[in-house]
């Protein structure tokens, strides 16, 4: 203790609370800002305290360690492999799904259809009635992808047979994984199981499949971050919009594919699928986000989440600090632009491990990058700027490789700190697809979704009881 | 019902601009679907799909902007499609650069550079919260918020003082940083004098009397009311004492406080001892002090302030000459003061200075002995002294510093009993108070019995907002003797009351 250090000059003040404070020290030209407050939200006081008393001593200490863990993160793509040989603990009556645990019987409807069609996929039943008597039989088991180190978009299905990219995480050395994005339109991720999307699936395997892993087994690797970084300069933010991810992966590929040629119909029917799906880099940037947090799991005391995935049901929540526990709550369901035909009516709640974009510092996060899409929060420019530098309140720290230009190159608000969501009462925001809530119809609408409260409330009390056994 | 088409060429939009049209239109009246779409070959399986790929639809290429409406009749169809092109010609609106505020300490910091002392007046409940996170951002902390528990307090000064930061509070409503007034407080030059203060309007008061003497200040720290008091043992007097000692600027140091507790007044004395300035204290009670070289004690905060002054210029304190406001004659029958305070210390100052010339103290909200405890908060009786800025008083109210309404109601019942010969009022001016005290009070005191004498201390400065000069003019004007210093203000009270044969 030095004693009190006060230097002179101009005094800057920050004030919270009575606006009128702030305006009269404004009238003496005194520089003030005034901070937009609104009381924490609603939480036992003893885990209150616990977390006020570690958060800058313990907690801070964890969080850096994950931030760094997360920053020095580099998502590459090496490879592709068929789900039952890949994807670790992966076995031929294992169906992987998006977000949290869920049984059978608490499925939502989309989630349900993509599960009919992956049983009808995998030559396991002849027609939907059956597929859907297997699914609930029991013989199926159901699990999260995130639990098997993958991610999927929207349903997030993913069966034995399908075929998956491979993702290393370079400086850590984890794999993610993620099946190839089936375009818009009648797809299985939202739920869609006629014969037109099995069709395509099969496609998938006998063509994309191969033409795709001959490509990339030449290139050797991919490196997503580097994409990811240009494709935010190109006004995408990798989750809803992918056009400059998709883009720029097709320049990547191009000379690959082309050196790789076996037959030229079906590298043109390549191109030409990707070309036709805006979305296509979605399920790679969705994977390049989940090798790079998955390193920065089990750090004791840690408070920023590793995982924010929906399975239309219920909203789930992992922090680096409590190791494998899910806090969940219900889905919202989001608040959108819808396609013609279609209402909130048939929305259903949010789906799909695709928020793990946000989690890593992108999607709605970074929606500042994305001027095309800005409609979905309220549609100009300065919205959207709003918008990621709100998150920036919620999250630890910022990206040193994923920037901004309308932030001056701002690095992206990274690492959602669930004290600073629970203090500053501001969930995350996400972009994201509306799927039909009946199986087999599809999507029918985009916008963004507030994550609920509950999970990230349950998070807390769980961080505070590490803190209690800690002590 | 009605379905119409129409092609639009040489026109691209994004496909959320257009789902946006879409949704505009669909909410026209008589309106059954809309829809303005890119016609590519995959969209217009989706217009096939539900029904809206009408025949002049068909032929629209992918390039091509297609609208389609579905409405009850052929006037509503058309004056959807002429809606549908104004919305899809139509200007974009002007970004506006507005920035929304920050949501929390943190990210304020990160928008105001150098920012350094955060003043935090949000519901106790949540305050020390904020207090804590400001202190960890390395700001100094004005905590205006009350309601802030003892061990909060302690917490957060404890984690000041080991931080070097200033944590001004709880329930701290003055203070000078820098020269910047923050919360309730005075405008006043740079000068000499520093202050530190565990009592707002006691601050004030010293603050307007250097003022008044053409001197000015180095600091003028508050500390919170409860500084003194043992469970916090004075942390952020002494550490704002050692500062104010070693401070370049400063050359005289007035430390008040409402008379801290035995083992704190023994640490402050032992503190001060050891200053190689001058030091005036006044811990606002008649009480033996240890004699302590170029200490000086004062019995009033006029007196404060004159000292101060005087040590800072090395002359005689000065007293300004009176108004020479005239006695008036005794009226039979009225024999009491009612004195409605809006300033806590200033009512206590008061009490102090009534006991001196009674040899007992006048009933309040605010006697610390119960003998002296006003029964009813609502009903005077004798000489009163009611200190209205209490929680009897502000319980889901603005202070009577910035909403007159009731102390004004008190004026004019008080001004009905037929024994009340003085009402003894305080007008704080300054930064947060209301901003024109005298707009409200002019008409409340012409309308009161011409027999009542009112008495108002005026507390301000010439920089202040409201101009101290005009406030005091315009109270004159409607009949009130006004004073400048509360201790001037007090005596012409009691003197007026005594004359009359008490």
């Amino acid at each position: 203790m030095d004693g009190l250090k006060l230097y002179k000059g101009k005094l800057k003040v920050i004030n919270v609370g009575l606006e009128a404070f702030g305006h009269d020290l404004e009238s003496l030209a005194v520089p003030v800002m005034q901070v937009d407050w609104k009381p924490p939200m609603e939480v036992e006081t003893e885990a209150m305290s616990l977390i006020t008393k570690n958060y800058e001593s313990k907690i801070r200490e964890a969080n850096a360690q994950a931030l760094e863990i997360i920053n020095q993160g580099k998502p590459v793509l090496i490879g592709m492999g068929v789900a039952l040989d890949t994807i670790p603990g992966m076995h031929k009556d294992l169906i992987l799904h998006a977000g949290p645990p869920i049984t059978w019987d608490k499925m939502c409807g989309p989630m349900r259809g993509a599960v009919i069609g992956a049983l009808l996929y995998e030559n396991r039943a002849k027609t939907a009635e059956e597929a859907e008597k297997l699914a609930a039989s029991g013989e199926i088991k159901y699990e999260p992808c995130h639990e098997h180190g993958a991610v999927g978009p929207m349903a997030g299905i993913i069966s034995a047979s399908m075929p998956v990219f491979i993702l290393k995480n370079e400086t850590f050395g984890n794999l993610s994984y993620a099946t190839q994005n089936e375009g818009l339109g009648k797809v299985l991720r939202y739920g869609a199981f006629s014969p037109e999307v099995i069709n395509r699936l099969r496609w998938m395997d006998a063509v994309l499949y191969p033409v795709l892993s001959r490509a990339i087994a030449h290139l050797g690797q991919i490196d997503l971050q580097s994409l990811i970084a240009q494709a935010l300069h190109m006004g995408d933010e990798v989750h809803n919009r992918n056009r400059a991810g998709t883009s720029l992966l097709i320049r990547q590929l191009a000379p690959a594919l082309l050196k790789t040629m076996e037959k030229v119909e079906d590298t043109a029917a390549v191109l030409d699928f990707i070309n036709g799906n805006d979305h296509f880099f979605l399920n790679l940037s969705m994977p390049a986000c989940k090798c790079v947090l998955d390193a920065a799991r089990n750090i004791p005391y840690s408070s920023v989440a590793v995982v924010m995935a929906r399975n239309g049901t219920d909203f789930g929540v992992q922090l680096s600090g409590t190791g494998n526990k899910w806090f969940t709550g219900a889905a919202l369901v989001p608040d959108a632009l819808y396609f013609p035909g279609y209402t909130k009516e048939d929305a259903n709640p949010d789906i799909g491990d695709s928020a793990i974009t946000e989690t890593g510092g992108l999607g709605a996060f970074a929606i500042a990058a994305a001027p095309a899409i800005v409609q979905f929060v309220g549609g100009s420019a300065s919205d959207a700027l709003s918008y990621t530098e709100s998150m920036y309140e919620i999250c630890y720290g910022e990206s040193v490789k994923y920037q901004i230009p309308a932030l001056d190159f701002r690095g992206t608000p990274l690492g959602i700190d669930v004290v600073k969501v629970i203090e500053n009462n501001l969930v995350p925001v996400i972009d994201t697809g509306v799927a039909h809530k009946n199986p087999g119809v599809g999507q029918v609408g985009a916008g963004v979704v507030k994550a609920p409260a509950e999970p990230f409330i349950k998070a807390y009390h769980a961080l505070a009881d590490t803190l209690k056994q800690g002590d | 019902m009605i379905a119409k088409a129409k092609i639009i060429k040489g026109m691209y939009l994004d496909s959320v601009k257009l789902m946006l049209i879409s949704k505009e239109l669909r909410g026209l009246q008589g309106v059954e679907d809309a829809v303005a779409i890119m016609a590519t070959k995959e969209n217009k399986d989706i217009l096939a799909a539900t029904g809206m790929l009408v025949e002049e639809a068909k032929t629209a290429k992918d390039s091509e902007i297609v609208v389609v409406v579905k409405a009850q009749d052929e006037p509503k169809a058309e004056s959807a499609m002429q809606k549908a092109e104004e919305l899809l010609t139509a200007p974009v609106k002007k970004r506006s650069g507005d920035k929304a505020h920050p949501g929390s300490i943190q990210a304020a910091v990160r928008d105001l550079d150098g920012a350094d002392i955060c003043l935090i007046s949000v519901a106790g409940k949540y305050a020390a919260a904020e207090a804590n996170k400001a202190l960890d951002m390395g700001l100094h902390v004005m905590l205006f918020s009350d309601n802030v528990s003892v061990a909060e307090e302690l917490y957060l000064k404890q984690k000041a003082v080991d931080k070097g930061l200033l944590m001004m509070g709880p329930d701290c409503g003055t203070a000078i940083i820098n020269g910047v007034p923050l919360a309730f407080s005075n405008v006043m030059q740079a000068g000499h004098i520093g202050l530190v203060s565990a009592s707002g309007t006691g601050l004030q008061e010293v603050c307007a009397g250097i003022a008044h003497r053409g001197e000015g200040i180095s600091q003028a720290f508050g500390t919170g009311g409860r500084d003194g008091k043992n469970a916090i043992g004075g942390l952020m007097l002494c550490s704002c004492l050692d500062f104010l000692m070693q401070d370049a600027d400063t050359k005289v140091i007035v430390l008040i406080a409402k008379t801290p507790d035995a083992e704190i007044q023994a640490k402050l004395w032992e503190k001060i001892g050891q200053s190689s300035k001058p030091v005036v204290v006044n811990f606002l009670k008649d009480m033996e002090v240890p004699p302590i070289a170029d200490m000086q004690y004062c019995n009033s905060l006029e007196e404060t302030a004159a000292i101060a002054c005087a040590v800072l210029r090395g002359d005689k304190p000065m007293y300004p000459e009176g108004e020479g406001y005239p006695l008036p004659k005794p009226i039979a029958g009225r024999k009491y003061i009612r004195a409605l305070y809006s300033g806590g210390t200033l009512c206590y100052e008061a009490m102090q200075m009534y006991k001196r010339r009674r040899g007992h103290y006048p009933k309040s909200n605010i006697a610390s002995e119960t003998e002296f405890m006003l029964k009813d908060v609502w009903h005077s009786e004798g000489d009163c002294f009611i200190d209205m800025g209490a929680d009897d008083f502000t319980v889901g109210r603005p202070h009577p510093m910035i909403d007159f309404t009731l102390r004004l109601k008190k004026i004019a019942e008080e001004a009905v009993h037929k024994d009340v010969a003085v009402i003894l009022l305080d007008v704080v001016l300054g930064y947060g108070s209301h901003i024109n005290p005298a707009k409200e009070l002019v008409p409340v005191l012409q309308g009161l019995d011409k027999e009542i004498v009112v008495v108002c201390h005026v507390l301000g400065t010439e920089d202040d907002p409201q101009h101290l000069h005009e406030q005091v003019k315009a109270l004159k004007d409607a009949g009130a003797r006004v004073f400048t210093s509360h201790r001037r203000a007090v005596a012409e009270a009691l003197d007026i009351v005594e004359q009359g044969g008490v």
